[in-house]
């Protein structure tokens, strides 16, 4: 009604307010925004979700579908499919989030390395990057367990080896092409040493499309994750994976579909909630697209 | 010591810079002599590739890395530049000479507010972040950003060209540098703006009491905002004195030429803008005469066979040519 009035509450609105109304004008987005809220709060809460304890057998109720009392069934030992899913989600996100935020920070400090340093430590960075990209995860993922045998720490240093050269080279790129900006420059005729260039300057330019990136980056650690429990080479047995319980399922497909189902869904959900939620982040956090100051 | 027992904050002796390129040695600046007066603004000029900007560079040692200093001191208050460690250079660096850049569009960062970024910049103080925030302030507010305490939330895309000209003034001149180093400030910018930017420039430079090193190819500007002026042709000075004697009384036939393909300066109607014929000569295998040789509308044999001195006209003019030699070489 009022112009002013209208104004000044736009600009008084407090910054959390405006992020969601900027994902209430992007349905995708928020959709994915629900799903990841509910994944991460159900693996936060997962101790008090779970009716049952997820590795607790009952045979006597073996692959029973699902009912009141197991709403997604048991599987063949006997095990309680909805705890064992909720369990199942929060070790993948564990694995997620450590392994990449792991691999983040290297990747950050040997892309800086590479982008701004001399050449020969370039050359070096690359030829180590690349010698590490050029194994398929998986086949790399088979040779790290036979070597310290199958865990989810193994999961872990698979997942931040084979992606620590992802990050590295999109740093080192970008890096290297904002290195011979004028604002850097700019900075160097100011006197700013070496570290205050990388740290106070360059990072905040890579960091945004960078966690993007990362955000990005979850559901396909928790795909591998879930892959290499499904092989058997991920989570061992006892302790429920999204993976196992495919695995599980897998074998009882033709006459206990639910097993199989229980462990798929949340996987897709997870998958598309990061990755909506991902592009969604991308577009706001683009400075250029804010509408606000 | 203090720039006070210098007569010249900046002293430039014959100066020599080449870049390494697959043909050979490029030499793109040769026995470069030019001094920056206390208080003084020094225009610098010639035409696009003359090496003005790589004089400004070699200042801060910040050229690109093919590039190499041959010979030469640059005595910046009573230093050798040249002889400094890379961490005293860095000391020196936005603290005693700073620098604003061409393009304002691309000199300042995209990601940062300008208010991180201000008290960013001024890292070498101990002052408190509140205090440097004011200091912030004031400095925009002393280079014309109306509302300034407000408009430091803001980011570089908030601004417009030449209001982010100003705010790269004004980091520039926080530290209350001795010398100014401005590479072609204005040419981004459209002429009105242009006339502000030189006017407040002007202004700073008297209420800091410092140098400004001003380059640029606008001949008008340089005539109204500078105290002395530094022709360049092809990596050389051609020509040195006061504003005055370099309009009114142009000794060298380079800067007589640019002179007359000023368009502010044609008096009758004309189709054809007029220019200097001919091309720069080559670099890496130039002549062995008058580098302007092959160009001069004036030149004779003499000028073919063996390079020009630098000949003073009047106390303080100099330039370079065999036309002006009776006033004796330096």
């Amino acid at each position: 009604m009022d112009m002013t009035n209208n104004f000044t509450a736009r600009v008084k609105r407090s910054k959390f307010l405006s992020l969601l109304s900027r994902f209430a004008r992007d349905p995708l987005g928020l959709f994915g925004l629900i799903l990841v809220v509910l994944m991460v709060s159900s693996a936060v809460l997962a101790n008090w979700i779970i009716p049952y304890d997820p590795i607790a057998l009952d045979i006597l109720h073996r692959l029973e579908p699902p009912s009141m009392a197991h709403i997604m069934g048991t599987d063949q030992l006997g095990r309680d499919v909805f705890s064992r899913v909720i369990m199942g989600g929060r070790i993948a996100l564990k694995v997620a989030l450590v392994s990449i935020s792991l691999a983040l920070s290297c990747g950050l400090v040997l892309g800086l390395i590479a982008g701004y340093g001399p050449p020969w430590v370039d050359r070096l960075m690359i030829i180590l990057f690349d010698t590490i990209r050029s194994f398929p995860t998986i086949i790399f993922a088979l040779a790290i367990v036979t070597l310290v045998g199958p865990s989810m720490n193994t999961v872990i240093l698979v997942v931040i080896i084979t992606t620590i050269p992802v990050y590295g080279r999109i740093v080192r790129a970008q890096t290297q092409s904002m290195k011979n900006n004028e604002f850097i420059l700019a900075e160097r005729a100011m006197g700013a040493g070496m570290p205050r260039i990388l740290f106070v300057h360059l990072l905040p330019n890579i960091i945004g499309p960078l966690l993007i990136i990362a955000s990005m980056d979850i559901p396909a650690v928790v795909t591998i994750e879930a892959g290499l429990s499904f092989l058997g080479v991920g989570i061992r047995p006892p302790t429920p994976s999204w993976g196992s319980i495919l695995n599980d399922g897998y074998s009882f497909i033709r006459n206990t579909p639910w097993l199989i189902i229980s462990g798929g869904i949340p996987l897709i959900l997870t998958t598309l909630g990061f990755t909506f939620l991902g592009e969604s982040l991308r577009d706001i956090f683009d400075p250029k697209l804010r509408k606000d100051i | 010591m203090t720039n006070s027992i210098h007569a010249s904050v900046l002293d430039i002796r014959n100066l020599s810079v080449e870049f390494a390129t697959n043909r050979g040695r490029l030499k793109a600046l040769r026995d470069v002599t030019l001094t920056v007066p206390n208080e003084k603004i020094v225009g610098l000029v010639g035409e696009s590739g003359c090496g003005k900007s790589t004089v400004i560079f070699s200042i801060l040692n910040l050229m690109a890395e093919n590039a190499v200093i041959t010979g030469g001191e640059i005595n910046f208050e009573g230093r050798d530049i040249l002889k400094l460690s890379s961490s005293q250079l860095r000391d020196l660096r936005g603290d005693r000479i700073s620098m604003v850049f061409q393009d304002p569009m691309t000199s300042l960062n995209p990601v940062l507010s300008i208010d991180t970024q201000m008290i960013d910049i001024q890292f070498r103080s101990s002052i408190s972040k509140a205090e440097k925030r004011q200091r912030a302030v004031d400095m925009l507010t002393h280079v014309g950003i109306p509302d300034a305490a407000h408009r430091l939330k803001s980011y570089p895309h908030h601004f417009s060209g030449g209001m982010r000209q100003r705010i790269s003034i004004a980091m520039a001149l926080l530290a209350k540098p001795a010398l100014l180093l401005a590479d072609e400030p204005t040419t981004a910018l459209d002429a009105t703006l242009e006339a502000q930017i030189v006017h407040r420039l002007r202004q700073l430079q008297k209420d800091l009491s410092c140098s400004i090193l001003f380059v640029s190819h606008h001949l008008g500007l340089i005539a109204e905002f500078c105290d002395q002026v530094v022709v360049m042709y092809a990596g050389e000075v051609v020509e040195a004195g006061d504003v005055r004697d370099i309009f009114h009384r142009a000794g060298h036939p380079y800067t007589q030429a640019l002179l007359e393909c000023d368009p502010a300066r044609i008096e009758e109607k004309t189709r054809n803008l007029p220019t200097i014929p001919g091309d720069i000569p080559d670099l890496v295998d130039f002549p062995s005469g008058c580098i302007f040789e092959n160009r001069c509308s004036k030149r004779f044999e003499k000028c073919r066979i063996s390079p020009p001195l630098r000949y003073r006209i009047s106390p303080t003019h100099t330039a370079s040519c065999f036309l002006l030699a009776e006033g004796g070489a330096i």
